[in-house]
């Protein structure tokens, strides 16, 4: 379409028909006064501020909610429009609290601002005000209604980046009131805490609770860095006081949220300076006087300097080392850390260690999608980037929880809906996103093979595959045709559960809408058929060439904010850096040249590997930073035990976790707001970490920590700066060739956006999509692949499939949220989701307490009777420590990725006779319960 | 929102407001004649009304969960328009003029008094539901101010002692 030319102000523009005359303006650098409106969301002309005079039209229309049109004559500032304006204003003002002196908006206020602009005075109208108490029941944030200017801003956010709608306009005129339904707190409305609204909020209606009393904008500090809980990597500003506490997290505009977040990330800051955080070495009182192994653990923790800790640390590593051969170390680095700390941690275990047994979490999330990806396609993640969704025809999504999980990303989800994408969504519960989605397939869990495999031989059998694309780009067709012809709808409603004609309907709608994007995480990834999933779900991609363009792909979303970059630098046993194979000679060659040793040419054991090994007495000392197996690893029980036999645990964290107070030496770390490094997100993008506080007491970033023991074990390491790290990951890691300290860091080209990997050069901008031309393997690869049943199937005596999966409010084993107020509150505890027959049957009614056992043990927790789940499946979440999901599930691994099978495992459930032990003590000091 | 059933769900069957328990039998039956029909929403607010004499939150959650829009929606709407009632209503309807007429010849006092005997404010309801207080502009019986009508039953020429003695005719 031919673009409109139009004259503002004696300037001409040309901009896109469509555009309305307030954005018009805006490109021609004239900032006309807003205060309803809001370039994401629809334009309503609420507030009248944004008035202009347009030659040929009558009146003073509202510039937001006028679309240009040809030879439009439009004047932005003349003496009647400021007249207008000035008069509106006084009108808001005069049914508006004068505050100003004490509230926290203050200089950050849209309303003062124009204010001070017109010359607005606050008692030209007088009359009544509208008096409404305010609404401060929660501890995100509080609604001050008599602040509120009634613009809809956080109402139309709510409702339509959100999808959520808890709040609207209700009465009318001057009593008008923002509200949720029968006007109760919003914590009983459908909120889920984003937050999001109270950044749109032009006044002091909104405001973040903890940032009451602190400071005004002008005192207090921002920091930009990239929130550290999942992998979506969103940008947040820290904002920090006079007192350098941290009071705040304001979203920023980064390429993965542009100023949204989720509660999280918005509200769960607290955990940074809590009284928790360790601030010394601590050492077994039995270990310094010479002991060591089990019988030095049940000594008491005394708090030593970092000399003589990180001294025990060298010496004790040497000495197994020395006794039982570099096979009997391990490490376990995190996903939570930097990328140069994970680059540090597997360079230790290699070079000094001696081994590869270097692993993390992602064995236990997407070791799958890592080993499946690279089968399929050579390469193991986020095909797409998080921006691409919206554009997409249909989105698929298998196995993710995203608004919970991801939260973010079900903003983009939502909004490639309301740009009118059909959602199709495979997941045995009824999740948010379910409710939304033009077909919901409500598979049991473990199904999914055959579930895909069925959408395969429809797509396949009406003849909507692409064969241009199958033939052109891939390899191996015939056999996945073979083997998908058994597939029958039918059939796979026998495995499933999925009537047949819902599955022949995804699976048409999947195929024909002209680009679709497949959506998954750890529904498909945690599973004994982890691997066959992930290669499944990237067949089905394939067989309808719908991978390589905008809104397309295979997307897996990582799970915690760095799990994408630990194993990009090599934080996996059996690759190097940039997943060269410590099994390639030449990969090995070209490591020992860089690190001056010989390296060992045997993959390494992975997490649940190591914790087998432990109890064999095969691994003697395990080094664990930043990672808490004892509440993370399947079957809990056995990792303790295995944790237990070891003759020295070393656990580097900010917090005594459940897994640190069983280990000899406990050292104090950073947390990542007190320390630069890099975060890679779950699309592949490197993002910049930046300190914004000194770390507490003696606590250390953990690359210095890793840099002191490397030269304590003779390595010969000398890092000064995470800049330095960087170039040496660039010089061995070809997609991180590219990636440098001084192009993210301000000033450098790729400051705003990050740089998504492969980044082969120094000048190379990233690859935003993977795979457009060819696969990075060459040709993709199908895999013809039967149905596997679970590991653990249900029978008689444990007659329920336990899932166990996160939830919105926390994240991971807890150590962050759960000392984060706000979430803690709102989400105190954790609970087994029964649905409402299931329960009836047991005699379970809402909010009992409920025993669940499994073959490996037994927990008490609360009952959450809801239809979300279906009859024949439980969930939990597996965030709480005292009532720990993973005491129930089952150590069975993929036995390609090595990934246990957290999805499924069969249980039984019955009423308990009393609250458990953790409960009574935990009501006894909140002095009841919350609500 | 599904992820958090614990918060917004009022389930049907369970105890809210004065202790009365909601029976969503009837709205069952309202919902159903609108199933796929536009623009219901009134006429459902309506008649849900007619049928419960109030809007019951379980009722408008239902409504909105029927009509896929957010239930706050619904609740902006219902209170738009006057004709709705959010809370329950007593049996009996009083209404107090405070019109002109009314107003000069002691209206308020009147009101005053109800209140009083009633022990609620205007607009509100009696906890054992016997009786609403409502204010009205003109009953259209100037001619007997000041005025009250209970039901459908006009009562002029007030004065305060009298108050007592004709609401306890009503149960
Ligand atoms: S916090 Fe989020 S969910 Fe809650 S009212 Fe605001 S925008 Fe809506
Ligand atoms: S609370 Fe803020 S954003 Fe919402 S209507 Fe009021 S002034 Fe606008
Ligand atoms: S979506 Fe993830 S990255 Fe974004 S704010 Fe929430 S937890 Fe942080
Ligand atoms: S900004 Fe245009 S009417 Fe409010
Ligand atoms: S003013 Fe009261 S009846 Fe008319």
């Amino acid at each position: 379409m031919a673009d409109i030319n139009l004259t503002i102000d004696g300037k001409t523009v040309s901009v896109p028909a469509g555009t309305n005359v307030l954005e018009a303006a805006t490109k021609l650098g004239v900032d006309i006064p807003r205060l309803c409106y809001d370039q994401e969301l629809s334009a309503v002309g609420a507030c009248r501020l944004c008035i202009v005079e347009i030659e040929k039209m009558r009146g003073l229309p509202a510039s937001c909610a006028t679309p240009v049109a040809e030879g439009m004559v439009v004047r932005t500032n003349t003496e009647k429009i400021r007249k207008y304006r000035k008069m509106t204003l006084e009108l808001l003002l005069a049914n508006h609290p004068q505050d100003c002196l004490t509230c926290d908006k203050n200089g950050d206020c849209r309303l003062q601002e124009y204010a001070y602009i017109y010359g607005a005075r606050q008692d030209t109208y007088k009359g009544e005000r509208k008096q409404y108490a305010p609404d401060d029941s929660n501890p995100f944030f509080i609604r001050d209604h008599e602040k509120c200017i009634v613009c809809g801003r956080c109402i139309r956010t709510c409702a339509e980046v959100m999808g959520i709608g808890a709040i609207d306009y209700t009465w009318r005129g001057f009593k008008a009131k923002v509200t949720t339904s029968y006007d109760v707190p919003i914590e009983e409305s459908p909120c889920v805490f984003c937050g999001n609204c109270v950044t749109v909020c032009p006044t002091g209606a909104l405001q973040p609770r903890t940032r009451v009393g602190q400071g005004r904008s002008w005192e207090l500090k921002r920091v930009r860095t990239t929130c550290p809980y999942c992998g979506v990597g969103c940008s947040i500003e820290l904002v920090i006081n006079r007192d350098g506490q941290v009071v705040g997290v304001d979203p920023a505009d980064g390429p993965a949220n542009h100023n949204k977040l989720c509660v999280k990330g918005r509200f769960g800051f607290e955990f940074i300076q809590s009284p928790d955080r360790l601030k010394k070495p601590l050492v077994r009182k039995a270990l310094r006087e010479g002991k060591r192994g089990p019988a030095a653990r049940d000594s008491e923790f005394v708090e030593v300097s970092w000399d003589e800790a990180m001294d025990l640390v060298a010496k004790g590593l040497g000495e197994i080392k020395a006794k039982h051969g570099p096979a009997a170390l391990a490490g376990f680095t995190s996903a939570k850390c930097t990328n140069e700390e994970n680059y540090l941690m597997q360079k230790l275990v290699r070079q000094g260690f001696g081994s590869n047994n270097v692993d993390h979490c992602a064995r236990l999330c997407h070791a799958s999608t890592v080993a499946g990806l690279a089968l399929s396609f050579g390469s193991g993640a986020m095909t797409n980037s998080i921006d691409d969704i919206a554009q997409s025809k249909c989105v698929f999504v298998i196995g993710s929880n995203t608004t919970e999980a991801h939260p973010v990303i079900g903003i983009q989800v939502k909004k490639a809906k309301r740009n009118g994408a059909k959602l199709i969504v495979a997941d045995p519960r009824r999740v948010d996103l379910a409710e939304l989605a033009d077909l919901h397939l409500r598979q049991i869990p473990g199904s999914d093979v055959a579930l895909l495999n069925g959408m395969m031989h429809v797509i396949i059998r009406d003849d909507l595959y692409d064969k241009d694309f199958v033939a052109a780009r891939t390899e191996n067709f015939e056999a996945l045709k073979k083997t998908v012809e058994k597939y029958t709808p039918e059939y796979v409603e026998n495995l499933s559960g999925v009537p047949a004609a819902l599955l022949v309907e995804a699976a048409r709608t999947y195929a024909r809408s002209g680009g679709s994007a497949i959506i998954y995480s750890m529904g498909i990834t945690q599973h004994t058929t982890g691997t066959d999933n992930v290669q499944t779900v990237a067949n089905l991609a394939m067989l309808t060439g719908n991978i390589g363009r905008p809104g397309t792909g295979v997307n897996p979303l990582r799970g915690q904010n760095n799990v994408q970059g630990a194993c990009d630098v090599g934080a996996l046993p059996n690759v190097f850096p940039g997943y060269q194979a410590v099994t390639n000679a030449d990969a090995r060659a070209k490591f020992e040249k860089a690190w001056g040793a010989k390296l060992s040419d045997k993959p390494g054991l992975t997490v649940t590997e190591v914790i087998n090994a432990a109890v064999r007495g095969e691994i003697r000392g395990l080094y664990v930073m930043g990672e808490n197996p004892m509440v993370s690893d399947p079957d809990i029980n056995h990792v303790r035990e295995a944790l237990g036999d070891l003759d020295l645990l070393v656990v580097q964290d900010i917090f005594l976790t459940e897994t640190a107070k069983l280990a000899d030496v406990v050292l104090p770390s950073a947390s990542f707001a007190e320390k630069d490094g890099t975060f890679t997100n779950t699309e592949r993008r490197v993002q910049l970490v930046v300190k914004a506080l000194e770390a507490p007491g003696e606590a250390r970033p953990d690359w210095v920590i890793l840099n002191d023991l490397a030269r304590r074990m003779g390595l010969g390491w000398d890092y000064r700066s995470v800049a330095q790290i960087m170039d040496e990951v660039a010089d061995l890691t070809p997609i991180y060739a590219g990636v440098r300290w001084g192009r993210l860091v301000e000033g450098g080209d790729a400051h705003d956006k990050g740089l998504q990997w492969p980044v082969p050069a120094n000048d190379h901008p990233g690859t935003p999509i993977l795979h457009t031309q060819k696969f990075s393997r060459g040709l993709g690869q199908f895999a013809a692949i039967d149905y596997l049943p679970a590991a653990e199937e249900t029978d008689a005596e444990y007659p329920l499939v336990l899932s166990t999966g996160r939830m919105l409010f926390h994240y991971h084993t807890g150590t962050m949220t759960r000392r984060s107020k706000g979430l803690n509150w709102i989400r105190p505890e954790g609970y087994i989701e029964i649905n409402p027959e299931t329960a009836a049957h047991y005699g379970i009614a809402d909010r009992d307490w409920v025993k669940v056992t499994s073959r490996r043990g037994s927990v008490v927790t609360r009952a959450r009777v809801s239809d979300i789940t279906s009859q024949r499946v439980v969930f939990m979440p597996f965030h709480f420590a005292e009532a720990a999901a993973n005491v129930l599930t089952n150590p069975a691994v993929d036995p390609r990725a090595k990934i246990p099978e957290y999805k499924v495992a069969a249980v039984k459930i019955e009423k308990a006779a009393e609250a458990p032990a953790w409960a009574a003590a935990k009501e006894v000091a909140a002095g009841g319960e919350r609500k | 929102m599904s992820a958090m059933p614990e918060k917004n769900t009022m389930p049907t069957g369970e105890a809210h407001e004065n202790g009365t328990v909601f029976d969503p039998t009837s709205l069952e039956g309202i919902l159903e004649k609108y199933r796929g029909a536009k623009g219901a929403l009134i006429p459902i607010l309506q008649q849900t009304q007619a049928s419960y004499g109030y809007l019951p939150r379980p009722a408008v959650g239902r409504i909105a969960k029927f009509l896929k829009v957010p239930e706050s929606k619904i609740y902006g709407v219902a209170t738009f328009y006057a004709q709705f009632h959010l809370h329950p209503r007593g049996r009996n309807i009083v209404r107090v003029c405070l019109g002109t007429a009314c107003h000069v010849r002691g209206g308020e006092g009147i009101l005053d008094a109800v209140s009083d005997e009633l022990k609620v404010k205007p607009g509100e309801t009696t906890p054992d539901l016997r009786y609403t207080l409502e204010r009205v502009a003109c009953l259209g019986a100037c001619g007997l101010s000041p005025a009250m009508m209970v039901n459908d039953t006009t009562y002029g020429r007030l004065t305060k002692k009298k108050i007592a003695e004709i609401l306890k005719k009503y149960e």
